[in-house]
């Protein structure tokens, strides 16, 4: 697994574990249909990996609790996570936002627009896509006609504000 | 016109140089050929039978001349010389090479075009009525609406992978001349008893494999909320909509299958979050677009044109034209002058070059630079004097456009079908040859009167057969063609969907059974019927009947 913010690669902070008992004192990612007992086992940070498919209001309870949420993209051309990462920055989730599955470099800013940090994608998919093309996609169309899209400065500039201003 | 500022040419740039990044690691192995087809779909480019084939972008079918020689260029340069105009307002062309696709794009770039977005599961060009800015009955100009549309749905991050296509259509009159009900969210400019201009919206209609007719989902919506009102319904559908199955994956299946009411239930709580979140919506930007619009400069004209008349008196093909082409104007002195594209004997929507460039140099003398595409696969020359109708008329004639069949039973829609889509089960430009042939006599046809005939080459309905008054569906049976025939179609506002008369027929039996049909018609009508309106008095039982006789002798 290939896992790259807009800086480029980084090591995952997070560790699956055999047993929660291994839990405690570590930064551990599970399955989000564990999150109650990944929780009570007192991980130092807990992540979860969450299917495409649930509703934003099933992490409510759990948001500020949960230090990443990696939402799975079973396909690259199925765009329910874009819309998914959207209702749960809405509902004023802080924590970081992993888009886990085979998307492409093209898909990068529009995963970042969405609320997205970082992506993780497979190996296979890595060994044709590396870094550098992922980085450069960021920087290929650099204009919106969305408002309240790109978070943090490097995203695309709106175009709507642009004309506001002007 | 809306006139691009450099904000929107920069994307349009951007978006070029993106696809041939896209095209270069296609070619290096970067992208694999599953990973790039959306890419390319999204860029307008299809692979089809015999090779690459192009769709350009035309938003809710405007074009200035500028735009339609450059048109012409592309055909000329990277064509065979003609140019193919969709229901979708669109333009295809059907034979372009892979690697000279993004020079075609800086092309288009330079007149303020794009082909972004014409094809895969995003949000598609928007439509509206063919004379738009032009009608006498229209509320106001949709042609902002629709801009403002299309700015918000180009290059949108959240819905460019939806489950399937989504298209929306807008339109500003009572008479519905954009088939707003078959559009997965169709947008009727309305006031309301306040006098406030707004939208009525309809969601989850479609033709395709499962016709079904979009749905009230919002009776008024103030003006400043329909952006949030369309991300909330795309939310919706992104989230919602099928993904197991392609073929049950569009809005309107997930309307019918959890009904109207839970959908509405569903996209108005989403709505209502969409609300909370954002700032209070303004109209800047939709006020921006509409200043952007050059309003004509039009002259105070008389009523009736005497030179008009006079001509006509001595020309009969000229008054005919003027019979079946001109279209009602708001203001006096005008028409919106219809150039049909459905010559007797040739492929519907198809314009070649030279035909294009005559169109150009006509807009710019006669009708402001303006040329609208129809989703009836015509032109339309939007703002016309009445008194400059004999010359325009004159060189029409000279370029072979000036066919007087405009909603007559030539005027047939058809889509490319199996001489060019990959999809297709059957011919259908032949048969649309074969028909205007045998309907050629121009008073037969002023005999039948007002009659549409739509013909699909497949199931997935482009040339919209479902809601013709006549719809024709190739099929593939048994190694051989085979056309199933509907009738009652509907694509205003008393939409309906046609019903089926019985079994395919070949080809060759495809004309005498529309003969019967007619006949039946013919026999029956009262005074001033037309097809449709006799059709529903009557109902489909007797046209069954007639049909039946023919049916059985090919059987
Ligand atoms: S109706 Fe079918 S054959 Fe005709 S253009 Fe559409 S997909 Fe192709």
């Amino acid at each position: 697994m290939l896992l790259l913010d807009r800086n480029g690669a980084k090591p995952d902070p997070f560790i699956a574990v055999e047993t929660l008992d291994d839990a405690p004192g570590k930064n551990v990612i599970d399955a989000f249909a564990s999150v109650d007992a990944l929780l009570a086992a007192g991980p130092a940070q807990a992540a979860v990996l969450a299917p495409n498919d649930l509703d934003a209001e099933d992490f409510a309870p759990y948001l500020d609790r949960l230090a990443l949420i990696a939402i799975r993209f079973p396909s690259a051309t199925d765009g329910r996570g874009f819309s998914l990462a959207r209702q749960l920055r809405r509902l004023g989730y802080k924590g970081v936002l992993r888009a886990s599955g085979p998307l492409f470099p093209d898909q990068f800013p529009q995963a970042l627009a969405c609320g997205f940090d970082e992506v993780e994608i497979p190996d296979a998919n890595a060994a044709r896509q590396p870094v550098a093309q992922w980085l450069a996609a960021l920087n290929r169309v650099t204009l919106s006609y969305q408002r309240d899209y790109a978070r943090g400065a490097t995203g695309p500039a709106s175009i709507l504000d642009r004309r506001a201003r002007s | 016109m809306y006139a691009y500022d450099e904000l929107d040419r920069q994307i349009v740039r951007e978006r070029v140089a993106q696809f041939a990044s896209q095209v270069e690691r296609r070619l290096d192995g970067s992208l694999t050929e599953e990973e790039f087809r959306p890419l390319r779909l999204k860029n307008g480019v299809y692979l089809q039978l015999h090779a690459y084939m192009l769709r350009v972008a035309i938003p809710y079918g405007g074009l200035s001349s500028r735009q339609l020689r450059q048109l012409a260029l592309i055909a000329e340069k990277y064509d065979r010389g003609y140019g193919h105009f969709t229901t979708r307002t669109n333009i295809q062309f059907n034979w372009p090479k892979l690697r000279e696709i993004p020079a075609i794009l800086g092309l288009l770039a330079d007149v303020d075009m794009h082909a972004i977005q014409t094809s895969g599961n995003c949000i598609r060009n928007t439509t509206t009525d063919c004379f738009a800015g032009a009608a006498f009955d229209e509320i106001e100009d949709p042609r902002p609406t629709a801009e403002w549309i299309r700015q918000w749905s180009t290059l949108h991050p959240e819905f460019d992978w939806l489950g399937r296509k989504f298209k929306i259509a807008v339109t500003a009159t009572q008479q519905d001349r954009a088939v707003l009900r078959g559009h997965d969210v169709g947008v009727r400019i309305v006031r309301n008893a306040a006098g406030e201009t707004g939208y009525r919206l309809y969601v989850g209609g479609g033709l395709g494999r499962t016709p079904m007719e979009g749905k009230l989902v919002r009776d008024f919506l103030p003006r400043a909320e329909l952006l949030g009102y369309l991300e909330a319904i795309l939310r919706v559908y992104n989230l919602e909509g099928r993904r197991d199955n392609k073929f049950k994956a569009r809005i309107k299946i997930l309307v019918h299958e959890i009904g109207l009411e839970a959908f509405r239930a569903q996209v108005e709580a989403e709505y209502s979050k969409v609300v909370a979140a954002a700032p209070a919506p303004d109209l800047r930007e939709f006020e921006r677009i509409t200043a952007s619009f050059d309003a004509p400069d039009f002259a105070d004209l008389p009523e009736v044109s005497r030179k008009l008349e006079q001509a006509q008196a001595a020309d009969p093909d000229l008054a005919q034209f003027v019979a079946r082409n001109l279209f009602r104007h708001k203001k006096k002195g005008y028409v919106a002058l219809t150039i049909s594209l459905k010559s007797i004997g040739g492929a519907p929507g198809d314009a070649t070059a030279e035909q294009m460039r005559a169109v150009a140099d006509l807009a710019e003398q006669f009708s402001f630079d303006q040329v609208r595409v129809s989703y009836k696969q015509n032109l339309v020359l939007p703002h016309v004097r009445r008194d400059d109708v004999p010359e325009i008329f004159a060189v029409l004639k000279a370029q072979g456009l000036a066919t007087p069949n405009v909603d007559l039973i030539t005027d047939i829609i058809c889509c490319p079908g199996l001489d060019y889509c990959a999809l297709a089960t059957a011919r259908s430009i032949p048969l649309a040859q074969t028909l205007s042939r045998h309907f050629a006599d121009p008073d037969k046809q002023k005999e039948i009167g007002e009659l549409s005939i739509k013909i699909s080459g497949c199931i997935n309905a482009c040339a919209h057969h479902h809601i013709a008054n006549i719809g024709i569906l190739g099929l593939e049976k048994s190694g051989g063609e085979s056309y199933q025939i509907t009738i009652g179609g509907d694509p205003g506002d008393q939409y309906a969907l046609g019903e089926l008369l019985g079994p395919g027929l070949p080809a060759s039996a495809v004309p005498e059974a529309i003969d019967r049909v007619i006949g039946v018609y013919l026999d029956a009508r009262r005074q001033g019927e037309t097809f449709i309106e006799t059709y529903r008095r009557l109902g489909v039982t007797p046209f069954k009947a007639a049909f039946k006789e023919i049916a059985d002798a090919v059987a």
